[in-house]
């Protein structure tokens, strides 16, 4: 993709290959001599670790799907039925479950990282945008797989969710029985929650690829911000990318397994193992932890309508990042000023969260609003005037000075990795 | 520069101590916190004692039976490792002793039957409705899952710390606190008509009745039989009855660590192996 196919086929059966299907000459050029900046550090093996999460959750999905039952009269006893008689069920289910968390975990830690190291500047916003797009799908595929067990919190959740759509003026309530396939959420809903939730995790695996194809297409952003000026300033990506992102993973697998193991229903709720009752109203509905801060953003704001409004718009906002962030220094390594606002901002997503899981009563409500307030501020209002107003401190030239210090050691052939020519 | 960080911090600080007093003052209403009892399947080691969820199950039949099915469970469960530890054929006489609905014969009518080691209990009443017919229009829950479906609020920063001590009991915490937890109901309390002062359960005012009392149930393994026995060993049965694959769990949950741990080593060691090459990385 980047051009760097360097990769000559030696028998006669890849020649052969190579000449119908170059697939590996791709995955050569992609995986094996892509050229990586040397001084990425371990907040860039992320996207190989969602990549991984991504296989992960389709692989136990698709098991669990062979016995899962998508019936109202069924659907939490098969559950049941795989945690106790399918060999090995419960730990699909818990490795499925606990795998949905990881995978947001994950997933917000990627976007952390590209938030503080501007990796959504120029030339990235469409490898930026797709990750947008991929985390609404995501948002979406994570709603309705909890609906599934069709538990309380399944059938609420999906209750209070699919209502917001009312908001919509004139057609709201249309669009609603439409969404149920009937006059509240029941059977119809459930059959095509199912679908679309087996559905839309390939949806985001082509997303995936368009977004790795953008990445390879422009390169990868690294801490300084600086783009690698030779070949001396980038290592190939196997061996040297692929053993720190497996180590990464490795390191990942172990906070999973730790859940898995150990305490597999510290992040669910325990109402959800209560059948579904359209006649009880839990007495608190909550989404599951990752939703919790746009939970609190859509409650805090007094309107229906506009509590749905900025729900969307707290996500599509990160869609604009590129063209919100003034700044001409990409990394907030150069940013002193901004680095205080990212940390308060993620302090901020932490506040929204936590409040996401208190009523919306009392003094709650209050602090709500004041972090959804800062949350649209500090995209809308703070994002451009720092770019304008900040001094950033001064760049290194280039890659190899932000490693080595000015004047430091000449660099050794770092980039040569030891591969066999001819 | 430090000003604004300074500033940062200051702000981050006062949220944090808004947001923490603002929660410990609505916890201050009650806290109806469970205690926290010792149960042998707590911890990464955890495995359940046979004795105490065969006394359980004693319980379970004697008592609980009565109102509270267990339709997810099959009679066979009782048998397999990780559970009770009865034998096969003591599994085959306790489902024979249950009658189980089957048919339609060729005549198209059901009939019964004795019970199974592959059938699941069948539940007390025949649907809920008779269900809630036979209590006073409140429904016995079915127990298959209710040690999963049981918590409480536990507050910051403890949720924080379970995560490190691996609690994952709330359930059974719950449930032994609940049987033991029928008080006098207080002066000035509006009690409902029917219902029962408890101090765990939520609003305190529980539809059924206090089920155990001493001596209830006879125990023949010559542990006490007391309330305080009875509630924690049904609470365990509960638990196995939920979670009957529990041992498994952290037996493999123990192995797959092991193997992780050590393979986070050699991959850290092979990885600065690699980077060695690299001019400026270890």
């Amino acid at each position: 993709m980047s051009g760097h196919s360097t990769y000559q086929p030696q028998s006669a059966f890849m020649k052969w290959l190579e000449a119908r299907l170059p697939i590996w000459s791709l995955v050569h050029s992609s995986f094996i001599a892509y050229p990586t900046p040397r001084n990425l550090n371990y907040w860039w093996t992320f996207g190989g670790i969602l990549t991984v999460m991504l296989a992960i959750q389709i692989v136990t999905g698709i098991v669990l799907a062979m016995h899962y039952t998508p019936h109202v009269d069924y659907a939490f006893n098969s559950v049941e039925t795989i945690m106790r008689d399918v060999n090995y069920g419960w730990l699909l289910r818990y490795v499925h479950a606990a795998g949905a968390s990881m995978f947001f975990l994950a997933a917000y830690i990627h976007m952390f990282r590209g938030l503080y190291y501007g990796s959504y500047k120029a030339p990235r916003e469409v490898l930026w945008i797709l990750g947008v797009i991929i985390l609404l799908l995501m948002i979406a595929t994570g709603f309705m797989g909890y609906v599934l067990p069709w538990g309380q919190m399944s059938f609420w959740a999906a209750t209070v969710i699919t209502n917001l759509f009312s908001a919509i003026p004139v057609v709201g309530d249309s669009v609603v029985s439409w969404l149920w396939g009937g006059y509240s959420v029941g059977n119809p809903t459930l059959n095509r929650f199912y679908s679309l939730h087996y559905l839309l995790p390939f949806v985001i695996l082509g997303v995936v690829v368009l977004h790795i194809w953008a990445l390879h297409v422009v390169g990868q952003n690294n801490p300084t911000g600086i783009d690698p000026k030779s070949d001396r300033e980038t290592v190939p990506f196997t061996p040297y990318a692929t053993i720190k992102d497996g180590f990464m993973m490795v390191c990942f697998f172990i906070l999973f397994a730790w859940f898995v193991f150990y305490l597999p229903n510290y992040l669910g709720h325990a109402d959800n193992y209560i059948p579904a009752n359209p006649a009880v109203t839990p007495t608190h509905i909550v989404p599951e932890w990752y939703y919790l801060p746009f939970y609190a953003i859509l409650r805090a704001i007094p309107s229906k309508l506009l509590g749905v409004v900025m729900l969307g718009a707290a996500i599509v906002i990160l869609a604009f990042v590129p063209w919100l962030d003034t700044s001409r220094v990409r990394s907030a390594t150069y940013r002193p000023l901004y680095r205080q606002f990212f940390w308060i901002f993620v302090v901020v997503c932490i506040g929204l969260g936590w409040l996401g899981s208190k009523p919306a009563e009392g003094n709650y409500v209050l602090y709500a609003r004041v972090l959804t307030a800062w949350y649209f501020i500090h995209f809308l209002i703070i994002l451009p005037l720092l770019g304008l107003l900040e001094r950033p401190k001064p760049l290194p030239a280039s890659i190899t000075e932000s490693v080595l210090g000015k004047g430091g050691a000449p660099v050794a052939s770092g980039a040569a990795a030891p591969e066999r020519r001819g | 520069m430090s000003s604004i960080r300074s500033k940062a911090l200051t702000l981050a600080a006062s949220m944090a101590v808004a947001l923490l007093a603002c929660g410990a003052a609505t916890a201050a209403e009650e806290d109806n916190s469970p205690p926290r009892l010792r149960w042998s399947f707590a911890g990464p080691f955890g495995h359940y004692d046979e004795g105490q969820l065969q006394r359980g199950f004693k319980i379970y039949r004697e008592v609980c039976g009565n109102c509270h099915g267990l339709k997810l469970l099959s009679f066979r469960y009782l048998a397999e490792p990780g559970g009770p530890g009865f034998t096969p054929a003591q599994v085959a006489a306790i489902a024979a002793q249950y009658k189980i609905t089957d048919g339609p014969n060729d005549q198209g009518e059901m009939f019964e039957r004795p019970g199974r080691p592959a059938d699941r209990f069948p539940s007390p009443f025949a649907n809920d409705q008779a269900a809630r017919n036979a209590n006073g229009g409140l429904l016995p829950p079915d127990m298959s899952v209710l040690a999963k479906a049981r918590t409480f609020e536990r507050g910051f920063p403890w949720f924080v710390f379970d995560v490190f001590t691996q609690y994952q009991e709330q359930g059974v915490d719950y449930m032994a606190a609940l049987l033991k937890g029928y008080e006098d109901t207080p002066k000035g309390f509006a009690m409902p008509e029917g219902a029962h002062y408890n101090k765990y359960f939520p609003g305190h005012a529980l539809g059924m009745p206090p089920p155990l009392t001493a001596g209830q149930v006879d125990y023949t393994d010559g542990t006490p039989a007391d309330l305080q026995h009875y509630s924690q060993d049904i609470a365990a049965f509960l638990m196995w009855a939920a979670e009957p694959k529990l041992e498994a769990r952290k037996r493999i949950g123990f192995q797959v660590m092991i193997f992780l741990i050590v393979f986070a080593g050699l991959m850290y060691f092979t990885k600065k192996k690699v980077w060695s090459a690299v001019a400026g990385h270890a």
